[in-house]
């Protein structure tokens, strides 16, 4: 029996081809998954449009951000936070899916292939990035929907939304070394728990300045905040900025935040699969 | 000329305080199908996992196909194939976007990634099922498409962690019939199992294993073989025959002759198992007694296994 050999891949170049080839394969799978599984798409959007229709309809009219009488500009106030709030809590279906392959053994064949073993990784990164700008999309057509409106340019608006996708991109990684770290689907999925308040102890809903002093300062520290505040600027904000410095320097903040989160959990992410062989 | 195309010397693994290897050393020829058998944590899954570059290991060396699994393992992903302990196919996807997806991963291009999936999906028996999502298929054809899977590059050695657990009859019937056919075009396979009867069935050699360390290493016959002879045994229809009957076994016998009354009958080794066996019927009949049942015991390759491990549930018995 002749073995069929797989193509050559001994320069660099042959090496760095087939890596993204890897990565196209891995990021087309993904892709059939959504096709063939429509309704997760749609569940996993079904959460933050509840929150909108929550926070916009039902407690929006008691909530006072400007200063002004409670309910006014708060849609403005509040889509922004909500287009954050749906980058931050994404991250945690990267950690299921990856909890997932790799209970269901599929990490483990991709290993013992002559497949680039990052591809596992990365390929997931790729395919979650371009699924969060799929959900941002649908979100910003909703938000049209209920009367919300950027008042910014259009490479104001377009910058925002290349921040939030920012900020996604940073989270995954944090959602990888998760999905490596525990040991079961089940046990990325409690971890949501933590995911929670990291979402909401942040400008998302409410400016931290009408909050407790020390819960207003770690929310003013939140990167999910730095990313809402810095894109209410580039929308139009109706709401001054608070006066910490993390909101005085919003949009420096929106850009590094996403920056060092990736400088840390890119590694240990990296590492962590590493760590599977031993 | 064969060629010892799996060889590991010495291995030995930790995790954390237990030596889940400890010095275990094993060899497969070119062609042939090696069973790694003994209790659950006795190190076969460790083994398969150190040999398909999955986990490293501390001590000894080991080879695949000629390259060293530690210093060479992208040469040895490129020759092997691996069907771990759960089926790792894709739910979502048809059998056939499957195999074009692990082929792709293999790195073949598109348009043979493509032709090597009908040709597996054909082998494999899947033909019929190859546009279905795979989330539908049954215990056996999902097993099938895995090992199918494994089987995209056609690999120098096959590594299958236990292949059959968890399937009925005809799921069984099916692995082993692929696998039977896997090793009669020439490739390797090392195969982990439980189940004595899979292993008699499809092993050329079985390495038997327990606390990480080799007990045997032998052909299925030779094991059977060391639990020593064969036996005679008469099954009397009237327990009152059970005196004559022990004077006709004791005539032919290699060893003491057992008594049981509740059987009733009469057994004992020989060493001549046929002759033997002739002789017995023959005084039986001269002897106008009428019995249940005359034959040859072999012993089972369970009984070899358990002679060998010692009875864990005895063990933890005695323990307590």
């Amino acid at each position: 029996m002749t073995a069929l050999a797989p193509l050559p891949d001994e320069t660099l170049a042959g090496r760095l081809r087939w890596t993204l080839h890897d990565y196209r394969t891995i990021v087309g799978q993904e892709f059939t998954h959504l096709i063939r599984q429509p309704a997760n798409f749609a569940w996993a959007l079904g959460f933050p449009i509840v929150m909108v229709l929550l926070f916009v309809y039902v407690f929006g009219s008691a909530m006072d951000v400007t200063g002004q009488g409670a309910g006014v500009d708060y849609v403005a106030y509040a889509m922004p936070g909500m287009f954050a709030m749906t980058m931050a809590f994404g991250f945690m279906n990267t950690a299921m899916a990856v909890a997932y392959a790799k209970e269901k053994g599929m990490v483990d064949r991709i290993r013992s292939m002559p497949t680039a073993s990052s591809a596992v990784v990365v390929g997931r990164n790729i395919s979650d990035t371009i699924q969060a700008a799929g959900d941002l999309l649908v979100l910003f057509l909703i938000a049209l929907a209920i009367g919300w409106r950027s008042e910014g340019t259009l490479w104001e608006t377009l910058g925002a939304f290349a921040l939030l996708i920012w900020l996604r991109f940073a989270l995954i990684w944090i959602g990888v070394w998760i999905g490596l770290l525990v040991k079961n689907v089940e046990a990325a999925g409690n971890l949501f728990a933590l995911a929670f308040p990291f979402g909401m102890v942040s400008s998302v809903f409410t400016p931290p300045e009408l909050m407790p002093g020390w819960l207003g300062a770690i929310a003013a520290w939140n990167p999910v905040s730095a990313t809402a505040t810095a894109i209410r600027e580039l929308f139009g904000n109706p709401v001054a900025a608070g006066t910490s410095w993390p909101e005085q320097h919003a949009l420096l903040a929106a850009i590094v935040w996403p920056l060092v989160i990736t400088a840390i959990f890119l590694p240990l992410g990296v590492r962590r699969f590493r760590n599977l062989g031993r | 000329m064969t060629t010892t195309t799996v060889e590991a010397v010495g291995l030995g693994k930790r995790f954390k305080d237990t030596a889940a290897l400890d010095g275990f050393d094993l060899a497969a020829e070119s062609g042939t199908v090696l069973g790694l058998l003994g209790p659950n944590g006795a190190g076969k899954t460790t083994t398969v996992r150190i040999l398909t570059t999955l986990l490293s290991y501390d001590t000894g060396r080991a080879a695949v196909a000629g390259f060293d699994v530690a210093k060479d393992a992208r040469q040895v992903r490129r020759r092997i194939g691996l069907t771990g302990q759960q089926t790792a196919v894709d739910d979502l996807l048809t059998a056939r976007q499957n195999l074009v997806l692990f082929g792709k991963l293999f790195r073949l291009n598109k348009s043979r990634a493509r032709e090597r999936a009908a040709q597996l999906l054909d082998q494999f028996g899947l033909a019929d099922a190859a546009d279905r999502q795979a989330k539908g298929f049954s215990g056996g054809m999902k097993r099938r498409l895995d090992l199918a899977a494994s089987m995209i590059l056609a690999p120098q050695v096959l590594f299958l962690d236990e292949p059959t657990t968890g399937l009925d009859p005809a799921g069984r019937r099916e692995v082993w019939d692929a696998v039977s056919g896997l090793a009669a075009d020439g490739t390797t396979v090392v195969l982990t199992t439980h189940y004595l009867d899979e292993a008699d069935r499809l092993c050329d050699r079985i390495a038997v294993i327990d606390h990480g360390r080799n007990l045997v290493d032998d052909t299925p016959a030779g094991i059977k073989r060391r639990m020593g002879a064969d036996r005679l045994e008469i099954v009397a229809a009237d327990p009152a025959d059970l005196p004559a009957l022990e004077g006709v076994v004791a005539a032919v016998a290699d060893g003491d002759v057992t008594v049981d009354e509740a059987g009733p009958s009469v057994s004992a080794p020989v060493k001549d198992p046929v002759p033997a066996l002739t002789a017995a019927a023959t005084a039986v009949q001269d002897n106008g007694i009428t019995v249940a049942d005359i034959g040859l015991r072999r012993p089972t390759l369970d009984e070899a296994f358990l002679d060998l491990i010692g009875d864990p549930n005895q063990q933890k018995e005695n323990g307590q």
